[in-house]
């Protein structure tokens, strides 16, 4: 596998590094219930969002929690459940990104760090798992690369032996970042890797993610700390009920947050303990709510008639994406 | 060892508890047989015609006046020394009945749970891995109607269809009617097992192949089989490594679990083969009022049933890896 991914390497080397590794344009998620008796309805989850994510940086997804953040994830790596509606533009290093080569290259190129203890099978000891299904012939190949992950993570020996139970909260997230490690993919997707760490640990975590960028990979980071984003991010998509209504350098989040072009976003820097601390009213909007203009129109402090009618297109400024017909 | 500690603890706790069960057991059965309307003597006698005078000489021998309670503990005393007493109806030892008997259903059971252990766990896994097609729910209609199928029914049927039109398997009992003991193949008795080995099997399979099915469906839609997928593991190779893995240990645990309806089963089985087992001795012990081995036998099953809840647990406790480590840590 180890030769597989120089190959690759060198392709992708050959390319502009201008070019998005994953492009993702109008993504539309909704879920197929039954409602009452056999009356079917469709629970729209995420709609339109759009996001880019170049080799060598860092996006960050931001979100608040239960938002469809981590479906975004699932669409990205087709392990969406069978009653998903899935409707988007994707591209992977330039070539159309379909369900049959998603399943090809996931695992391979595309790498997902999950959450939780509860993505390892309970039942299993941590380096088999950490190694996959391999055939016989590269398992002792493998078991010495996991040794070397694992020792570069300061996982020890008696660690390849444990069960998922026995591990620690920073210890699962060491295990969890070697997966990605072993796999040698170019996008790494990391859903929310960072609550219930300790300080120390999640700078340690978010180190993980910024080494895997510097060494060329594409990193999605999908998280509701905003404040973990903004220390190694190169990029934010903010994430708003099902959409992202803009995409800012983290630069824009310096000076007062004055770059920053949505609304929303301006809201949520307000928001920060160590700027002004405060929140605006009301909530997102619910799934089953259905808008008919912009998303923030209801808590906007700018929005005028244009506002109600239609979802705003995105636009490019200052190097940024925003939906919002106010800014120019 | 801390291990082999916590296995003798475990082992003395399982000792007690089958104790204190015994006696319970042993107690409670006593007694509805005594104030049962069973009378000892005429059962001993049958249908001679005897003087009154002989049969006074029979009920002190019996000891049918002789106080309930005094009984018991004579009793008690007796099969603590490991005799149970002489069966009224076969006129040997009740030990030396159980034993013959008991080897015979062993047999039958024996069979039967493997079988259908294996099958009902291959069909559950079948139909999870195609949950919602049409096998899974060929395997789930089948498993109903057997779910809802009698036994002695099913034995029935089995009976007339393979034993009666087609002449496949001989009619019933465990050797063939009319040849010496010395004569009996081994062929002569697998033939005759069969059949009831098979009727109970296909009424064992449909409760382990619905759960494994369910545990199955349940493993797939889990975060680490999402993960498994994402990672690019796919097909029979996913089930094979994370559902079998997650889904045997409980479905191991309920077979043995199972060992109760087992024992039912084969009572039922083995009275429509006419097949001398366990079972057929229980039910003429029953019917002819056989106290010393109705009793005998009560405490044999009892042990027997106790024996596969005790090994339940046993792999609950020390084989999964998780409740190992939470008995470790309290």
């Amino acid at each position: 596998m180890g030769n597989m991914g120089n190959k690759t390497e060198i392709n992708a080397k050959g390319k502009k590094e201008t070019e998005a590794l994953l492009k993702v344009e109008d993504l539309s998620l909704s879920f197929i219930q039954y409602a009452s008796g056999l009356r079917q309805t469709e629970l729209k989850v995420i709609c339109n969002l759009s996001i880019e994510a170049y080799r060598g940086e860092i996006l960050a997804v931001v979100g608040s929690s239960g938002s469809g953040k981590s479906l975004l994830a699932h669409a990205i790596l087709g392990i969406l459940p069978s009653n998903a509606k899935l409707d988007v533009k994707m591209e992977y290093n330039g070539k159309k990104l379909t369900q049959e080569i998603k399943e090809e290259i996931r695992g391979k190129e595309i790498a997902l760090i999950p959450q939780a203890t509860t993505y390892l099978d309970p039942l299993m000891r941590i380096s088999n798992q950490v190694i996959g299904c391999v055939e016989e012939k590269n398992e002792g190949l493998m078991k010495k690369v996991q040794r070397e992950v694992f020792q570069r993570y300061d996982l020890k020996p008696d660690v390849d032996r444990m069960f998922p139970h026995e591990l620690s909260g920073g210890m699962t997230r060491r295990v969890l970042v070697s997966t990605a490690v072993m796999s040698s993919a170019k996008l790494i997707i990391a859903d929310e890797p960072t609550p219930g760490l300790d300080e120390k640990t999640l700078n340690e975590t978010l180190s993980y993610f910024k080494d895997m960028a510097n060494k060329g990979c594409a990193v999605i980071l999908i998280t509701h700390d905003i404040e973990a984003a903004l220390k190694i991010s190169d990029k934010i998509a903010i994430f708003y009920a099902g959409t992202v209504l803009e995409v800012a350098n983290v630069e824009d989040f310096k000076n007062n947050g004055e770059n920053l072009r949505h609304p929303y976003t301006r809201a949520l820097w307000n928001a920060l303990p160590q700027n002004n601390f405060q929140a605006i009213k009301g909530h997102q909007p619910m799934q089953d709510e259905v808008i008919d203009g912009c998303i923030f129109y209801e808590r906007c402090s700018k929005k005028n008639e244009l506002c109600s009618k239609g979802i705003p297109q995105f636009k490019s400024i200052n190097g940024g994406v925003v939906r919002c017909n106010n800014v120019s | 060892m801390l291990d082999n500690e916590k296995i003798a603890g475990f082992i003395g706790k399982k000792i007690l508890r089958l104790i204190s069960l015994l006696v319970i057991v042993c107690f409670v059965s006593f007694m509805l047989i005594q104030y049962s309307p069973i009378d000892p003597v005429r059962a001993y006698i049958g249908e001679m015609p005897v003087s009154a005078e002989h049969k006074a000489k029979l009920e002190e021998y019996w000891g049918v006046n002789t106080p309930p309670q005094e009984k018991f503990l004579n009793w008690a005393g007796d099969a603590l020394k490991g005799n149970f007493g002489i069966s009224l109806i076969y006129r040997i030892p009740v030990t030396d009945v159980i034993k013959e008997r008991f080897t015979a259903s062993l047999a039958l059971m024996a069979a039967s749970w493997l079988f259908s252990g294996i099958l009902g766990f291959i069909l559950g896994i079948v139909a999870g891995m195609k949950k919602g097609t049409w096998i899974d729910k060929a395997i789930k209609t089948y498993c109903y109607v057997l779910a809802a199928t009698p036994t002695f029914w099913l034995a029935l049927i089995l009976l007339m269809v393979f034993s009666v039109y087609l002449g496949w398997f001989p009619i019933g009992l465990s050797v063939p009617i009319g040849v010496t003991a010395e004569n009996v193949t081994f062929l002569d008795w697998f033939l005759r097992l069969i059949l009831p080995a098979l009727t109970l099997s296909l009424l064992g399979v449909a409760q382990i192949a619905l759960f494994t099915r369910e545990k199955l469906i349940e493993v797939l839609s889990s975060d680490y089989v999402l993960f498994a997928k994402a990672r690019g593991e796919k097909g029979l190779d996913l089930v094979l490594r994370h559902g079998i893995r997650n889904v045997a240990l409980p479905a191991i645990t309920l077979q043995f679990l199972g060992f109760s309806e087992l024992f039912g089963g084969t009572v039922l089985v083995e009275q429509v083969f006419s097949y001398p087992g366990i079972g057929q001795a229980a039910v003429a012990a029953g019917l002819r009022s056989d106290v010393p081995l109705l009793l005998g036998i009560v405490i044999v099953s009892a042990c027997f049933v106790f024996f596969g809840n005790a090994i339940a647990d046993l792999i609950y406790q020390f084989v999964d890896p998780r409740i190992k480590q939470q008995e470790a840590s309290i």
